[in-house]
């Protein structure tokens, strides 16, 4: 079955008992047994539930993984996975990465005895020598955020498995209706599922799925020993919104391709980072990489300071002025003093987030009124 | 900035993701929330009696009571209204509970409703069965025959009702004309126009009264949940809105919110329900084991230009003959099926497949399901969005099997 499909069908298979087209939410945190010392299939609902299971089964089939994991928001998911390491081991990332992924391996995972560090993902020759005998895993974002760099997932995998490390991909901005990383050889991918896996701005969730049944096992084993689970309410909905996410990302890519398009050609604006601009540097890669569009964030640099930057976010009627992504409405914000706030302010320099960079979260309005409201903000 | 929102104020020639993502909605809304709030609550407090005075005095619009109607319903109503192009939605329990609501509040003893006769059969059920009992005639002519509508029309007559398209022969009305008659004999009109939604057609542009909605179909869209609306004047829907605090069939409050979520994609559902349901219904119309295919969106359709000339699309629905095929033969068929799922209902993301001889007609006599255009052959097909490709290839092995 073609992807869109899977995302109805997979893990929504009718109800057994009753016969119902979408499948029961099972709110129950624990479940009756059989008998003392005796288990069910769930026992209790950190460790199972038939509502995240069914998720789950839907995750995996559409990344290709062999099993997948939802947590309750993306940077649990991101969590679990720094658990696979030790103290002592090496952990690599890429630089154009979330804030919020930057905080914890800077300030949460390196204190604890976890080397880390950052290269340049989209620079493997910088990659490779960034590499040390004790690099277990390999970090990457593509689209990377906020300056919407392209990685090479395939030149990635092969580069993490030469030096005996896991490769591990945030797939949250390309989606898997754009992006398989582990067909091109990636070990586990993250999603915060909170953005277009969920799609509606109205639930946080995070998703790990492993290429492999071992690296499945040993994740399902931190994350029922730590406990950041997706409840069953919260996954209900992501599995409804799954069912409309190739729908949407189609949608979404091709406005954004179009407002990246006229703002690139907009005096008022200095350069638009969008992978589908054939200028970008990363274009001829995405092409490659990314199928079905180019994704629905894009950041541009207006022709002004800091000052003027927040003048124009804060002017649109349409866009709403938030930080996260990948909803059916559309956002602004400016990730120096919103979404990349957390990084150290040389960082943010040194990384090329700079103070008249403006985010876009193109959501499912008409191209029309986002390009009219757009527009009159650039005025502001 | 004017908090009302720029949508509202915009004047929309059509049902377009902008309006069904933002329509009816605040843009700052409580808490700052990028999304509405689920609010449960059964009742609403008062700060002090004078403010129960003003409210009694209508100076001061607000909650009262929940069964009067939610904070979440109103947006999801503006938002249903602005669909429609219409003044004012309300919504109910069910697509039934919303008829019903109309019916009770519009027709008094005496009073007479005329009907096209290919409607769905709980509809004409309401009316033969119990409306009879309050003293109500409905009369019956054949769909589109206006002449006959017309006809129909006496000096106790108070509305004319149609489905457009019609379930399941997918016939189409045309609104002009029967809007028109309505005027004419000053008779109200109503339009189901469940199966076209406001994406494809506005039945309030061509001068219908009413437009009603089983919202558990298309517009909510992800076969989860059930609601019912009508849309129409401000005026004209006072009364139904009046009369439903009474019978009290309202949406819960968690029901409101998937239907708001539901909106969101819903203009972006209705392209894909729409190629869908025509690159099937072509493929059914060109395989030979099919007789006959029901299809607006062909050529060889009955109605087809007129659909053609007011429609912007023609849905996922299909229906379709399985030609020298007893109802047997045909079960077959849905049996092997194995994308959509046997079921009634229509309009969500899962396609869903039926025989109405077995699902909504099994307890008729032969010779209704006769009169009611019913054959042993028909098989009642609801597209969903998934990819057309799996659901040509599954009906292909289907007719194999």
């Amino acid at each position: 079955m073609k992807f869109r499909t899977r995302a109805i069908h997979v893990g929504n298979e009718k109800d057994p008992e009753t016969g119902a087209v979408v499948p029961p939410v099972h709110f129950s945190s624990t479940f009756v047994q059989p008998g003392a010392g005796e288990w069910g299939e769930f026992d209790y609902s950190r460790s199972g539930n038939p509502t995240r299971q069914n998720l789950e089964q839907t995750l995996a089939s559409l990344e290709g993984g062999t099993g997948a994991l939802a947590f309750a928001s993306g940077m649990a998911a991101t969590h679990c996975v720094t658990m696979l390491l030790k103290a002592g081991d090496h952990l690599l990332a890429g630089t154009d990465i979330y804030g919020g992924t930057y905080r914890l391996l800077q300030h949460v995972v390196g204190p604890s005895g976890v080397d880390v560090s950052l290269a340049n993902s989209t620079q493997l020759d910088t990659l490779e020598q960034a590499f040390k005998p004790n690099t277990r895993l390999l970090w990457i974002e593509t689209p990377g955020n906020p300056l919407m760099s392209i990685t090479d997932i395939t030149a990635c995998a092969e580069l993490a498995h030469r030096h005996g490390a896991w490769l591990a991909v945030d797939n949250t901005f390309a989606t898997p209706a754009l992006t398989r990383p582990l067909a091109a050889g990636a070990d586990l991918v993250m999603h915060s599922a909170t953005k277009y896996l969920g799609g509606h701005s109205d639930l946080l969730a995070g998703a790990l799925v492993a290429g492999s049944e071992e690296l499945h096992g040993q994740l399902y084993y931190l994350q029922n020993a730590c406990g950041a689970v997706l409840s069953p309410l919260e996954s209900f909905l992501l599995s409804r919104g799954l069912k409309t996410l190739e729908l949407r990302v189609h949608e979404q890519c091709k406005t954004a391709q179009q407002l990246a398009e006229w703002l690139s050609g907009d005096a008022r604006v200095k350069r638009v980072l969008y992978p589908g601009l054939p200028n970008h540097p990363g274009h001829a890669l995405a092409k490659n990489q990314m199928q079905g569009g180019f994704g629905a964030m894009l950041t541009f640099e207006i022709d002004g300071d800091l000052a003027k930057t927040k003048r124009v976010a804060e002017a649109t009627q349409l866009f709403q002025l938030a930080v996260s992504l990948g909803a059916v409405e559309s956002l602004i914000e400016q990730p120096a003093t919103m979404s990349h706030a957390s990084y150290d302010a040389s960082d943010r320099a040194a990384h090329g987030i700079t103070d008249s960079l403006i985010r876009l979260s193109v959501g499912l309005e008409d191209v029309a009124d986002l390009r009219a409201d757009l527009d009159q903000a650039l005025n502001a | 900035m004017n908090q009302d929102s720029l949508i509202d104020a915009k004047p929309a020639n059509d049902a377009n993701s902008t309006l069904a993502v933002h329509g009816g909605e605040a843009r700052q809304k409580l808490a700052d929330s990028v999304t509405d709030p689920i609010v449960c609550a059964s009742t609403f407090t008062f700060e002090n009696t004078q403010s129960v005075i003003d409210y009694i005095e209508q100076q001061q619009p607000r909650e009262e009571y929940g069964r009067y109607g939610n904070p979440g319903e109103k947006i999801v109503e503006k938002k249903l209204a602005a669909l429609e192009g219409g003044e004012e939605a309300i919504l109910f329990a069910s697509g039934m509970a919303a008829i019903v609501g109309l019916f009770m509040s519009k027709l008094n003893a005496g009073d007479e409703v005329v009907f096209f006769d290919e409607c769905y059969h709980r509809s004409r059920e309401f009316c033969s069965k119990h409306l009879a009992r309050f003293g109500v005639v409905t009369r019956q002519v054949p769909a589109c025959d206006y002449d006959a509508m017309e006809s129909a029309i006496t000096p106790n007559t108070r509305l004319l009702v149609s489905e457009s398209p019609t379930n399941p022969h997918l016939s189409i009305i045309d609104l002009e004309r029967f809007a028109a008659i309505g005027k004419r004999h000053n008779v109200e009109t109503l339009i189901d126009a469940t199966l076209a939604t406001p994406y494809n057609v506005r039945p309030l542009t061509y001068g219908v009264d009413y437009v009603l909605h089983s919202v558990t179909k298309y517009l909510a869209g992800h076969n989860d949940l059930l609601a019912g609306a009508i849309i129409g004047s401000q005026d004209q829907l006072e009364s139904i809105r009046n009369l439903r605090g009474i019978m009290g069939a309202v949406n819960s409050a968690h029901n409101i919110y998937l239907l708001q979520r539901g909106l969101k994609t819903f203009a972006l559902r209705m392209e894909r329900h729409n190629q869908n349901g025509q690159a099937v219904a072509e493929f059914l119309e060109s395989h030979p084991r099919v007789e006959k295919v029901y299809y607006p969106g062909l050529a060889s359709h009955r109605d087809h230009t007129i659909a053609h000339n007011t429609m912007r699309g023609f849905g996922g629905l299909i229906t379709f003959l399985v030609k020298q095929a007893d109802w047997k033969e045909t079960a077959k068929i849905v049996d092997a099926v194995t994308v959509p799922r046997i079921a009634p209902s229509l309009g969500g993301v899962e396609s869903l497949i039926e025989q109405p001889l077995v699902m909504s007609y099994y307890e008729c006599t032969p010779q209704e399901r006769r009169q009611f255009g019913i054959p042993d052959n028909m098989i009642r097909l609801s597209c969903g969005v998934e990819n057309a490709a799996d659901l040509i290839q599954d009906l292909t092995q289907a007719f194999n099997a």
